[in-house]
């Protein structure tokens, strides 16, 4: 397992740089990765949808798809491919300290 | 080894079959949930998926089939078992095949076909429809869901591919 020097911290990450250890994630690192991935400033909008990953992984074990992303309310379609263009799901879960999400849809 | 990633596909969809019509859209809208550009051209019955009149209405084909199977989940047949042609034949069981792949794809969390075309269109994807397709069957842009962009010509879409790796599901 490899380990990065980030924001400061030092934290493990496989290879394509998520997270393993959640424990080990904070906001400050969030926003590091954020600037590595080209979102260069992180707005109260890019911090509700983050929140609410981590919360719907905690309680689900799993990503959230985009389409239970827009039916929860929290971003629409649109609104999420904006935020975090270039792989809405990928990058907002690797700012969010969790998994790669492993589903096709 | 960052210039081999793929960074645009552009999707022919050629069939209206429901079984015929959603590996483009996950192919498409997978292709922009990695961030790659991705355009779908319906043209011939692919058209059918982007009829208004029709999105809500595709059906997997029972009859004329050789790759349909009896596979259903819930009766334990074996994907090797084939699905007889008269049995595809009677009337209902076209739509019984199409409901239980509905469900199976609902399951799944795979939207229906009207949805994903609005998803995958809200997530930056193209919609294009084939000219010499829509002159064929008499039909106008009126008759065709709002999400599509425009109406083009071969040489249009061979344009508009500049640059893309072209996928005919």
């Amino acid at each position: 397992m490899a380990t990065k020097e980030i924001a400061g911290d030092t934290v493990d990450v496989n290879e394509e740089g998520y997270l393993t250890e959640f424990n080990q994630w904070n906001e400050v690192i969030g926003e590091a990765i954020a600037k590595e991935e080209g979102i260069d400033q992180m707005t109260d909008r890019h911090w509700e949808v983050i929140k609410y990953l981590q919360k719907y992984f905690e309680e689900n074990n799993v990503m959230p798809s985009i389409r239970k992303l827009k039916k929860s309310g929290v971003v629409d379609t649109k609104e999420f491919y904006s935020l975090f263009p270039g792989g809405p799901l990928k990058k907002s879960s690797k700012i969010a300290g969790l998994k790669k999400p492993e589903s096709c849809i | 080894m960052e210039n081999d990633k793929i960074k645009k596909v552009s999707i022919i969809c050629a069939k209206g079959g429901l079984d015929e019509v959603y590996p483009a859209l996950i192919m498409g809208n997978g292709a922009r949930m990695e961030g790659i550009e991705a355009s779908i051209f319906f043209t011939f019955f692919g058209l059918n998926a982007i009829m208004k009149k029709m999105v809500k209405k595709l059906k997997v084909a029972t009859v004329g089939n050789p790759s349909l199977n009896l596979a259903m989940p819930m009766m334990k047949f074996p994907i090797t078992a084939p699905f007889p042609t008269w049995m595809g034949a009677i009337p209902g069981v076209s739509s019984m095949a199409t409901m239980m792949m509905k469900k199976e794809m609902e399951d799944l969390d795979i939207p229906p076909v009207n949805e994903f075309l609005e998803m995958f269109s809200d997530a930056g994807g193209k919609i294009y429809a084939c000219k010499l397709a829509m002159d064929m069957f008499k039909l106008k842009k009126e008759d065709l869901i709002d999400q599509v962009e425009d109406v083009l010509t071969v040489g249009q879409f061979y344009e508009k591919s500049a640059g893309a790796s072209i996928i005919f599901t």
